[in-house]
C-alpha cells in the first residue's frame, strides 16, 4: 500500500514538472517575458528591475531555475492591479471556493446517489423515468441561467434568500468558513445548488448504471440465497461496489466544479478565486493568472492523486497485487 | 444401435422476411421512443428558426437605425412605440426585440456550436485513428498530448486562449476547437483499437492496400457510431461553453450577440423585475441543448453494443 | 430409511419466462421428491431448465420469468406463491444453494467473514463472536486449513477450490435441511471435484442433511447419488435409483447420454453421439422434446407423454419406453 502511494506520489511530482516547464515555455520562449510581468504603465525601470529580478538576459536553463525557485517559493510577482503578491491574493480568496465547491459536491452524492440506486433497482418506474428525464435536464440546462433562475424565484419574487455574497464566518484552524453560521448557510443554498444541480444529474446517471452493472451479478443473487434482506444487500454488497465508479467520477467532477466554480462567484458575486482569475484575465493581471494556472494544476494533480488512494482502499483486488493462489 | 434420421419433419418451413439493416434498426428504435422524438423536434425547430432568422424574424436587431430607445426593456406583448411591431418578448436594454434576437442568437450559437463540433470531431478523428492504427511511439506521443490537454478544465482552456485571441466568433470558434479535438481523439483511438482487432483489418493489410485507405475506406466507417454520439452531445457542450464565455464576457462581440450574451445583458435588470430579458433567451438557450442531448442520449442508448439483443 | 415426510416435494412444477420475442418455458413439468440424507442427481444439458428448477424451488425466479405452476413443498409448506419475507427467512437458513462459478460467487470487495458472519446475523442474534467461532467450524469442516487465516482474506486471494469450499461452508453455517448445489465443480480441476464431492457426501450422510446436485455430468451423478433424475427441454424425462437409471435406462436421451460417455470399452472406436440439437426453449417441438433426435419416434409421440411410474421408485416420459425396440437395448 505505502509502495503503491509513493509510486503515484512521484508520478504526480513528474506531471508538475512538466506542467512548470509547459508554463515557463509559454511565458518565457513563446511570449514576452518583460511585457507579460510588467503592467501597461511600467516604467522603464520597473522593466529593468524585472529583467534583473527574473535574470532575462542569462541562458534559458538558468531562467528556467530561477522561474522555479520563484514558483516554489510561490513568488509570481504582485497583482498589477492590488499590487500585493499575486499568489497571496488567490490563497487569500481560496477558502471561500472550496467551501461552496464542497458543500455543492456534498448535495449532489447526498442526493444522486440514492435517487440512482432507485433508477437502478426499478428501471420500469415511472419515477424512474421522471428521474432520467430529469437528470438529462439536470446537466443540460447552462449553470448560469439556472444561477439566474434561482435568483429571479428565491430571492426576487419570493425574497426568502438572499441574491449576492458570502454569509458571516467563523475562524476553524485559520481559515474563514461560513458554513457553521445560518447567515453562511443562507447565502450558500443558492450558488451551491446551482453547481449541484448539474453534478447530481450526472451522479445519478453514473449509480444507475453502476447499479444496472452491479444488480445482476452472482454475488447479489447469493447474498440473496444466504438470506439477507434487502436492506443489507444494497447498504453493504451493491453500496462497496458501485462506490468505485461514483467516487472516480466524483472526484473528477470535483476538479471541474473548483474550475468552472468561476460562472457562480460571478452571478451570485462570491468572493472566490474564480472571480479573481475572471478580472485577471479582463483586467490583462497576468501574474494573478499565472499564479493561478500553476495553483489549479498543482489542484488537480493531487486531486488524481487522493482519487487513485481512494480507488484503492474501496478495491481490495487493486490494493493487494500479490494474490496467493 | 446406428443413428437414424429423425423420420418427422418438425414443423411447416416459413419464408423469413429480409433482415433489416443498421440504419432501418436505428430509425425504428429511435422513432419508438417519444423522448428521442421531442429532441429531435426540439432540435429541428431551433435549427429552423436559425435559418430562417432573416424571414421570421419581426425585426433585424442588429440594425441599429431601426432602434427607438423608447421602446427599451418593455414587458412581453407590448405594442412599439410607433405601433408598427408587437414585441411578443419584449425588448432588452437596447430596445432589442427579445424575439427577432432570440432566432439570430440562435444561429450565433448553433453555428459555433456545429463547426467547432466538426472541426474538432474531424481533427480528432484523424488523431485518434492514426494513434490506434500505427502504435508505437506515435501513439504514445499522441495520446500524452491528448492527457495533458484533457486534464485541464475546457473553460480554463478556453478563458486563456480568448485572453490571448481576443474577442470575435471566429475566435471563439478556434478556442472551442481547441478545448474539444482532445476529447474525440481519445474516443476515436479507443473505438479505433477495437476495430484494429478484427479481421478485416488483417485482411486489408494482406491485400497490401495501403494505411491511408484502410484508415479511411475501412476502420473509419466502423469507428462512426460511437463518435457521432458523442458529437451529438457535444455539440450541446459546445453551445453551452460558447454561452457561458460570453455570458461572463469574453466571448463573441456585443454586435452580434448569441444567447449567452443576450442572458449576460439581461442579468442587471433581473433584481428590478424585468426577468423576460434573460429569462426568455435562457429557455430558447436550454430547449436547444435539452433537444440536442435528447437525441444524443438515445442514439447513445440505442447504438451501445451491450443493449443490442 | 425411514418413511419420513419428503424434505422437498416438487410437483408439476412450470416456470415460465415472459420476454418480448414470446414465452420460454424453462420448466414445463418437474416432479421431484426428496426425504432427509438423500442425494439427488437431477441431470441434463445446459438449456434443459435445471438451473431454473433450482432457483424456482429456492425462490429467485426473476422477472421476467416466474413459477406459473405446480407446487413446491418444503417439509409440508408450500412456498409457490409464499410471500418475499417467508422465502427470505427460509433462505441460507432452511434451503441454502451453492453456485456453480465460485469467482463471483463471493462479493470481491469484502472480506470472507464478513460474507459469512452476515449469513448467521441475517437469522439469528448471535454474538459477533460465536458467529465467528461458527464460521471457523464450517471452514474447517469443508476441509480448508489456518481457517481462522482464510477468514481474512478477501476472494481473489483464494483458489478457486478453495472459494468453492468457502460458498459450501456458507451454505453450511446454518445447518439447513436442505442443500441446492448448481453444478458447484464444475469450474474446478477434476482432483479438487473429487475432493469436494467427497466431503459433501460425507457431510450429507452426517448431518443428515437433503441434497439437490444439479449437473450436467452424468458421471459424476452416478457415484454421488442416491436417486436421479434426467432433465430435457424443461421435463423431467426419467428418474429413480442411481444404479438403476444407469444400468437399465428407460428413455432413449438416457441411454444417449449414458453412450456417449467415453470408457475403457469403447476407446479406439468412434465416440456415440445424439444427433441434432437441444430445441430452443421458445420454440418447443409438438408433443415429446426430444422427438427430433430420437430414433424411436413414431405418430404417438406426437403428444406430450405423461410421467409413467412403471416401476418402484421409477418414472419416465416416453410413450415408447416398454417397446420392444428399447427392451432390446438393455439386452
Amino acid at each position: 500500500m505505502l509502495a503503491f502511494i509513493i509510486r503515484r506520489l512521484l508520478q504526480a511530482l513528474l506531471v508538475m514538472a512538466v506542467m512548470s516547464a509547459l508554463v515557463f515555455v509559454g511565458l518565457f520562449v513563446v511570449g514576452d517575458p518583460v511585457s507579460m510581468m510588467a503592467s501597461a504603465e511600467a516604467t522603464e525601470l520597473d522593466r529593468e528591475a524585472i529583467r534583473a529580478n527574473f535574470g532575462l538576459d542569462k541562458p534559458l536553463w538558468q531562467q528556467y531555475l530561477i522561474f522555479m525557485s520563484h514558483a516554489l517559493r510561490l513568488d509570481f510577482g504582485n497583482s498589477f492591479l492590488a499590487g500585493a503578491p499575486a499568489m497571496g491574493l488567490i490563497l487569500e480568496r481560496m477558502p471561500a471556493t472550496m467551501e461552496l465547491a464542497i458543500v455543492a459536491m456534498m448535495l449532489s452524492l447526498l442526493v444522486g446517489v440514492p435517487l440512482g440506486i432507485w433508477a437502478g433497482l426499478k428501471p420500469q418506474a415511472i419515477s424512474t423515468r421522471s428521474i432520467m428525464t430529469g437528470s438529462v435536464l439536470g446537466f443540460s440546462l447552462p449553470n448560469f441561467w439556472v444561477g439566474l433562475m434561482l435568483i429571479m424565484v428565491f430571492a426576487v419574487q419570493l425574497g426568502w434568500l438572499p441574491a449576492s455574497g458570502r454569509g458571516a464566518t467563523v475562524k476553524v484552524a485559520g481559515i474563514d468558513l461560513s458554513v457553521f453560521t445560518l447567515d453562511g448557510w443562507s447565502r450558500l443554498i443558492l450558488p451551491a445548488c446551482t453547481i449541484a444541480l448539474a453534478k447530481t444529474a450526472l451522479i445519478i446517471r453514473v449509480t444507475r448504471a453502476a447499479t444496472r452493472e452491479a444488480l445482476p451479478m452472482d454475488y447479489i443473487k447469493f447474498a440473496r440465497a444466504k438470506g439477507l434482506t434487502w436492506s443489507r444487500i444494497l447498504r453493504v454488497h451493491l453500496l462497496k461496489n458501485i462506490l468505485i465508479p461514483i467516487v472516480t467520477v466524483g472526484g473528477l467532477e470535483f476538479g471541474q466544479v473548483v474550475a468552472f466554480a468561476v460562472v457562480t462567484e460571478t452571478i451570485f458575486a462570491w468572493p472566490g478565486m474564480g472571480k479573481l482569475l475572471l478580472d485577471s484575465i479582463i483586467t490583462l493581471d497576468r501574474p494573478v493568472a499565472v499564479a493561478y494556472q500553476i495553483l489549479i494544476v498543482f489542484f488537480l494533480v493531487m486531486l488524481n492523486l487522493a482519487v487513485d488512494i481512494l480507488y484503492s482502499v474501496l478495491d481490495p483486488r487493486v490494493r493487494l497485487q500479490g494474490a496467493q493462489a | 444401435m446406428s443413428a437414424v434420421s429423425p423420420s418427422v419433419v418438425v414443423g411447416p418451413i416459413v419464408a423469413m422476411p429480409p433482415p433489416e439493416t443498421p440504419w432501418q434498426r436505428l430509425r425504428r428504435e429511435f422513432l419508438a421512443n417519444k423522448l428521442a422524438v421531442l429532441g429531435l423536434v426540439l432540435l429541428l425547430l431551433a435549427i429552423a428558426a436559425a435559418v430562417f432568422a432573416p424571414w421570421i424574424s419581426p425585426q433585424n436587431p442588429y440594425d441599429i437605425g431601426k432602434l427607438d430607445i423608447l421602446d427599451s426593456k418593455l414587458p412581453p406583448g407590448s405594442k412599439s412605440a410607433d405601433g408598427a411591431i408587437t414585441y411578443w418578448l419584449g425588448t432588452d436594454g437596447q430596445a432589442r426585440d427579445l424575439l427577432s434576437a432570440i432566432f439570430y442568437g440562435l444561429r450565433t450559437s448553433l453555428l459555433v456550436g456545429g463547426i467547432s463540433v466538426a472541426a474538432a470531431l474531424a481533427i480528432g478523428s484523424v488523431v485518434g485513428l492514426a494513434a490506434a492504427y500505427f502504435r508505437g511511439w506515435i501513439d504514445a506521443l499522441l495520446m500524452r498530448i491528448v492527457d495533458i490537454q484533457l486534464s485541464f478544465p475546457s473553460i480554463l482552456v478556453a478563458l486563456i486562449l480568448l485572453a490571448i485571441m481576443g474577442k470575435g466568433v471566429d475566435k471563439v470558434i478556434i478556442a472551442l476547437i481547441i478545448v474539444q479535438w482532445a476529447y474525440f481523439a481519445r474516443a476515436a483511438r479507443a473505438a479505433a483499437l477495437v476495430e484494429r482487432g478484427k479481421e478485416y483489418v488483417e485482411a486489408a493489410q494482406c491485400m497490401a492496400l495501403g494505411w491511408r485507405r484502410i484508415l479511411a475506406r475501412h476502420m473509419l466507417p466502423n469507428c462512426m457510431p460511437p463518435l457521432i454520439v458523442i458529437a451529438t452531445i457535444d455539440v450541446a457542450h459546445a453551445i453551452a461553453l460558447e454561452s457561458t464565455l460570453s455570458f461572463l464576457g469574453v466571448g463573441v462581440p456585443v454586435t452580434e450577440p448569441s444567447l449567452g450574451m443576450l442572458i449576460a445583458n439581461g442579468f442587471e435588470f433581473m433584481l428590478s423585475g424585468h426577468y423576460w430579458i434573460s429569462f426568455f433567451p435562457g429557455i430558447a438557450l436550454a430547449l436547444a441543448i435539452v433537444g440536442i442531448n435528447l437525441v444524443g442520449d438515445h442514439l447513445r442508448d440505442i447504438l451501445n453494443p451491450r443493449n443490442a439483443q | 430409511m425411514t418413511t419420513s415426510a419428503p424434505v422437498l416435494e416438487v410437483e408439476g412444477l412450470q416456470t415460465h419466462f415472459f420476454m418480448h420475442a414470446g414465452v420460454v418455458k424453462a420448466v414445463d413439468g418437474v416432479d421431484l421428491c426428496v426425504r432427509a440424507g438423500q442425494i439427488i442427481g437431477l441431470v441434463g444439458e445446459s438449456g434443459s431448465g435445471k438451473t431454473i428448477t433450482g432457483f424456482s424451488v429456492i425462490g429467485l425466479v426473476d422477472a421476467p420469468g416466474r413459477i406459473v405452476g405446480g407446487h413446491i413443498r418444503f417439509l409440508g409448506e408450500e412456498l409457490v406463491g409464499a410471500s418475499e419475507e417467508r422465502l427470505r427467512q427460509l433462505r441460507g437458513k432452511e434451503i441454502a444453494m451453492i453456485f456453480q462459478d465460485p469467482m463471483m460467487t463471493l462479493n470481491p470487495v469484502l472480506r470472507v467473514d464478513t460474507q459469512m458472519v452476515e449469513a448467521i446475523h441475517a437469522h439469528e442474534k448471535v454474538s459477533a463472536a460465536a458467529a465467528r467461532a461458527r464460521a471457523v467450524e464450517a471452514l474447517a469442516m469443508v476441509g480448508i486449513p489456518s481457517p481462522e487465516e482464510r477468514m481474512l482474506a478477501y476472494p481473489h486471494q483464494l483458489s478457486g477450490g478453495m472459494r468453492q469450499r468457502v460458498a459450501i461452508a456458507i451454505a453450511l453455517l446454518n445447518r439447513p435441511k436442505l442443500i441446492i448445489a448448481d453444478e458447484p465443480t464444475t469450474a474446478l480441476d477434476v482432483t479438487i471435484q473429487a475432493q469436494i464431492l467427497y466431503e459433501v457426501q460425507r457431510l450429507c450422510r452426517e448431518t443428515g442433511t437433503a441434497l439437490v446436485w444439479i449437473t450436467h455430468d452424468l458421471a459424476v451423478v452416478s457415484g454421488l447419488a442416491d436417486h436421479i433424475a434426467v432433465m430435457y427441454a424443461g421435463r423431467i424425462v426419467e428418474s429413480g435409483p442411481a444404479a438403476d437409471v444407469i444400468s437399465a435406462p428407460s428413455h432413449p436421451y438416457t441411454r444417449g447420454l449414458i453412450d456417449s460417455i467415453p470408457t475403457r470399452t469403447t476407446h479406439g472406436a468412434l465416440l456415440r453421439q445424439i444427433p441434432g440439437m437441444t430445441p430452443s426453449l421458445s420454440q418447443l417441438p409438438q408433443g415429446c422434446a426430444f422427438r427430433p433426435r430420437c430414433s424411436f419416434a413414431t405418430d404417438i409421440c406426437m403428444k406430450v407423454p405423461e410421467t409413467d411410474a412403471f416401476a418402484a421408485d421409477r418414472t419416465v416420459r416416453c410413450w415408447r419406453a416398454g417397446s420392444t425396440e428399447i427392451a432390446a437395448w438393455n439386452s
